[in-house]
């Protein structure tokens, strides 16, 4: 960390006393927050504490009920985000604010006051493309926005800010959206902008990242300040956690050892095609057992959701799958479901729930027909209510009442809503994917524990996850995907986080290098070698190329000394980007957060 | 047959069709759909038409006729906009509140005469064979109007800061927002612009095109072909140009195909069976939804289509934002 905090230096930012009330929520109770030029500066909590409120009231789209905001000295008073933007803040929001079918340039120059009629768009190109320059940034200025990825895409939102001269910029959750690589090519971004002076406000709920890039600190809890313009090392990822949540958060779940008891879900010889109508699922032949978490891990659209949807019967298929004996391939969902089958579907919002109903109604979806709550040919509201009300309550889900609409929740309520839907029907069969993206580390707690709990109880759980350490954690056995087959399946005695990632890129089982179960990786869920796994996939291909640092390839057996490593976050992340093969290029997206825990050990 | 005065007269007809579907575009682009063309227009051709009869000055009754679609629209912008009523029902409504309107006012105006707005040829350029007779000789002033319409208003909505500002607000008017763009007043603006150009396109027919007050038979339904033809033309000035002119063509083709008792050598069965000419009065519409369906699947191509907004009222504060 190069900043230097100068005491006698205006604060580029100071908000003191903000209060800002919605109907049913105090979002903001007394909040201050104070930022100097040059730093960045992590706004960390959990969803719904009120950051992303906090940074809308700065730059001017709510204005707080009381309280004072101060930039560089001078007391202001925001009536619309115009003014923010005349004193120079501007904010990267989670949902890009850009018009899809217009170039970067268009989006840049709207709402700004010059060209004053005729666009001239040639010369705004070029003034964009010496700006994106200046910071590092490669954009095409003639491009469409749908032309981009996601990461040029935030890119734009930069330059936007940029362009309008902000000293001011506000990032919201700005790796959430992002590739491995794109983020650490951002950040790099952020560290070369706060280097000229701008001072960078970085909201986050992930904790290795502010580790990684923030200078200071502040922790919002349930829209109160828990700790205010900390310093980042005095702080381990336990002690933030606890900030963010009010409580200790166990990172290592505690998981019961339990023999697996009967059959419960079985599928023979499963083959779907994907929605271009190209096989997905090839020959997929699994079985899944009474009390047993088996873990579904492999690279995104190796047909992971295929296998989701053929089992939850969303999805056509061949071959058999049999649940409880009964065979549900094929057979519409209502069927599956009365033989016990729960769904925790990725899309929250698209499959999980329907945005504009109540949380009562959410909750009756699938026992609308079913004693108490129908009676005949009518609903009983008031037994539908009970129900929700209870349910909100054994699952602590965070809402002014039963009423409000479930679009109004925040990621982790709006899935514990879909939990306490789905767990509540006792389920012989839970199918739950990527249960825990997204959510901050109080609601990934609490989702896993309850898995875990259904496990306790009997439950089949058949979890799909992106998170190798989330699946490390949790099951009990991991069958890893590659191109719609299975590969293999591995017992959680033999876990070891590099045979997974050789098989997550398609190697057998049978055909992995003998050399790797010495190098066995550390205990599930904590600290893994990445690079190591890297230098058996070389070793095993056989390829004699560079390595990243541009040393030749290591032999497995020798250790690599962690200092001859290109430190992460350094001059040139994309320059070392550039070096790797397809293959790394797969595996770090998939152990991404596991190479940067081992960087900073 | 005389294939000149078929275009000429398509032109002139297509004229009345592109002005209305040049305002709507302009609506829309804003992200609100105005279904009550058809009324707008009505009620732009009893203005136009009543204020030139009862002052003897035709270009008044202009004023007058843009002045009325103007106003009508904020009828609509004030429902849709302000209390953020649904679009559609709020634009049906408008064309009945029009055609009503113009119909008590105009009454006792059906078979009066009133002044008209000249004809112009256009020097050197009427000279141009072809061409010249059929675009640039003895028009009226409103068609060559036309004709500076479509480039302003392509150059207006995709050169221009003000048109940048319009198809923000109608694409992602979140986005123009968080940037300082001022969305009511944009979507009232481009409302109520609409309006006029729907109420210039009305009094088009009444004093200048086709004179006369026939009733709601002065409009005839040329408000919803407006409507569709901006959906057919994906919101480009040029595309509604085209189709307009296409259209009027097309109705003047078929209307000339029922004259002749011999075509082509062969007896006109047009001429023989008034059956058929029922079929020959759908050709223009049913010809204009294919196009409109091979457009769409062009345009999905190219990514043009309808603005993202279109029809979604905006509210700020929303979750998410």
């Amino acid at each position: 960390m190069t900043f230097k905090e100068t005491p006698d230096a205006v604060p580029a930012v100071e908000m003191q006393d903000i209060t800002l009330r919605f109907p049913g929520v105090l979002a903001n109770d007394h909040v201050n927050f104070t930022m100097y030029p040059g730093e960045i500066h992590a706004l960390l909590g959990e969803n719904g504490a009120g950051k992303s409120t906090l940074m809308n009231v700065l730059t001017g789209l709510y204005k707080p009920q009381s309280g004072e905001i101060r930039i560089h000295g001078k007391k202001v008073s925001f009536n619309s985000p115009k003014d923010a933007i005349a004193n120079g803040i501007g904010m990267v929001h989670q949902h890009f604010m850009l018009v899809e079918n217009q170039t970067v340039t268009e989006n840049i120059l709207i709402g700004l006051d010059t060209p004053r009629f005729a666009l001239n768009l040639k010369k705004y190109d070029q003034e964009v493309s010496d700006l994106a320059d200046q910071f590092g940034i490669h954009i095409d200025p003639t491009a469409k926005i749908w032309q981009l990825s996601v990461g040029e895409q935030q890119r734009v939102e930069i330059l936007k800010i940029l362009y309008r001269g902000a000293d001011i910029l506000i990032m919201d959750e700005p790796t959430a959206v992002l590739a491995p690589q794109e983020a650490d090519e951002l950040i790099a971004t952020l560290k070369g902008m706060a280097a000229q002076g701008k001072a960078i406000a970085f909201i986050s709920h992930k904790l290795a990242e502010v580790k990684q890039v923030a200078d200071k600190l502040t922790v919002l809890r349930r829209g109160r300040v828990t700790a205010e313009r900390m310093d980042l090392h005095d702080f381990t990822r336990e002690s933030l956690a606890s900030l963010m949540v009010g409580r200790e958060v166990i990172f290592n779940l505690h998981k019961c050892d339990q023999d697996p008891g009967r059959e419960v879900l079985r599928l023979e010889d499963v083959s779907a095609l994907n929605n271009k109508n190209l096989p997905a699922l090839r020959n997929v032949d699994l079985a899944l057992h009474e009390g047993e978490i088996l873990g579904i891990a492999g690279v995104a659209g190796n047909g992971q959701s295929e296998l989701v949807e053929v089992i939850t019967g969303l999805r056509p298929c061949t071959g058999n799958i049999w649940l409880e004996g009964k065979n549900i391939a094929n057979k519409p969902p209502a069927f599956s479901i009365s033989q016990g089958l729960a769904h925790i579907p990725e899309d929250r919002i698209g499959v999980g729930s329907a945005p504009n109903l109540s949380l009562t109604s959410n909750i009756i979806m699938k026992r609308y027909d079913q004693e108490p709550i129908s009676h005949n040919w009518q609903l009983d509201y008031v037994a539908a209510d009970t129900l929700a009300g209870g349910l909100k309550d054994e699952y602590d889900i965070q809402a002014p009442s039963v009423q409000t609409q479930a679009r109004k929740l925040s990621g982790g309520n709006l899935q514990k809503l879909i939990l306490a839907r789905e767990l509540s029907s006792t389920p012989r069969l839970i199918v739950a994917m990527q249960p825990t993206r997204g959510l901050d580390v109080g609601a990934i707690e609490s989702v896993q524990q309850l898995l875990l709990r259904q496990r306790e109880q009997g439950c089949a759980i058949l979890l799909v996850s992106e998170d190798l350490d989330e699946l490390l954690a949790l099951s009990d056995r991991i069958a890893v995907m590659y191109e719609g087959h299975v590969v293999g399946t591995i017992c959680s005695a033999d876990f070891d986080i590099t045979k997974i990632g050789l098989m997550m890129t398609g190697t057998l089982p049978q055909d992995l290098p003998p050399e790797v179960p010495e190098l066995k990786s550390p205990a599930p869920g904590s600290v893994s070698d990445f690079d190591s796994v890297l230098d058996h996939v070389k070793d095993f291909e056989q390829i004699e190329q560079a390595s990243p640092a541009g040393q030749p390839v290591v032999i497995p057996e020798e250790e690599i000394p962690p200092s001859e490593e290109p430190s992460r976050g350094g001059s040139s992340p994309s320059a070392q980007d550039l070096n790797l093969s397809e293959k790394e290029r797969v595996l770090r997206k998939v152990l991404g957060e596991n190479y940067n825990k081992g960087d900073e050990a | 047959m005389n294939w000149i005065e078929i275009f000429r007269s398509g032109i002139s007809t297509g004229t009345v069709l592109l002005i209305a579907a040049i305002g709507e575009i302009l609506t829309e682009r804003s992200g609100i759909q105005n279904l009550g063309v058809e009324g707008m227009m009505l009620v732009g051709a009893m203005a136009g038409f009543k204020v030139a009869f009862q002052t003897g000055n035709v270009w008044l009754g202009l004023l007058a006729a843009i002045a009325a679609g103007g106003l009508l629209s904020l009828a609509h912008a004030l429902v849709v906009i302000h209390f953020q009523a649904d679009q559609t029902v709020s634009g049906l409504s408008l064309t009945f509140l029009g055609t009503g309107l113009a119909l008590v006012l105009g009454d006792g105006l059906t078979g009066q005469t009133a002044p008209v707005i000249p004809s112009a040829t256009i020097p050197l350029l009427s000279q141009i064979p072809y061409l010249g007779p059929v675009a640039f000789a003895n028009h009226n002033l409103l068609v060559y109007l036309g004709y500076l319409l479509m480039p302003l208003t392509w150059y207006y909505i995709n050169k221009t800061r003000p048109g940048l500002h319009l198809r923000a607000v109608g694409e992602n008017p979140a986005a123009a927002d968080t940037l300082g763009v001022n969305i009511y007043r944009t979507r009232y603006l481009y409302t109520f612009i609409g309006g006029c150009f729907a109420g210039l396109a009305g009094a088009a027919i009444s004093v200048a095109i086709a004179p006369g007050w026939y009733s709601n038979l002065t409009v005839n339904g040329q408000g919803w072909i407006a409507v569709a033809l901006v959906i057919f033309a994906h919101w480009n000035p040029w595309r509604a140009a085209l189709g307009g002119y296409l259209f009027g063509v097309l109705r003047r083709f078929t209307l000339d195909l029922q004259g002749p008792r011999l075509l082509f050598g062969l007896a006109n069965p047009f001429f023989f069976n008034t059956n058929l000419v029922f079929f020959l009065q759908m050709a223009p519409y049913l010809l204009t939804i294919i196009a409109l369906i091979w457009g769409s699947s062009a345009a999905r191509r190219k990514r043009i289509g309808s603005p993202a907004a279109l029809g979604v009222p905006y509210q700020r504060g929303e979750r998410g934002l």
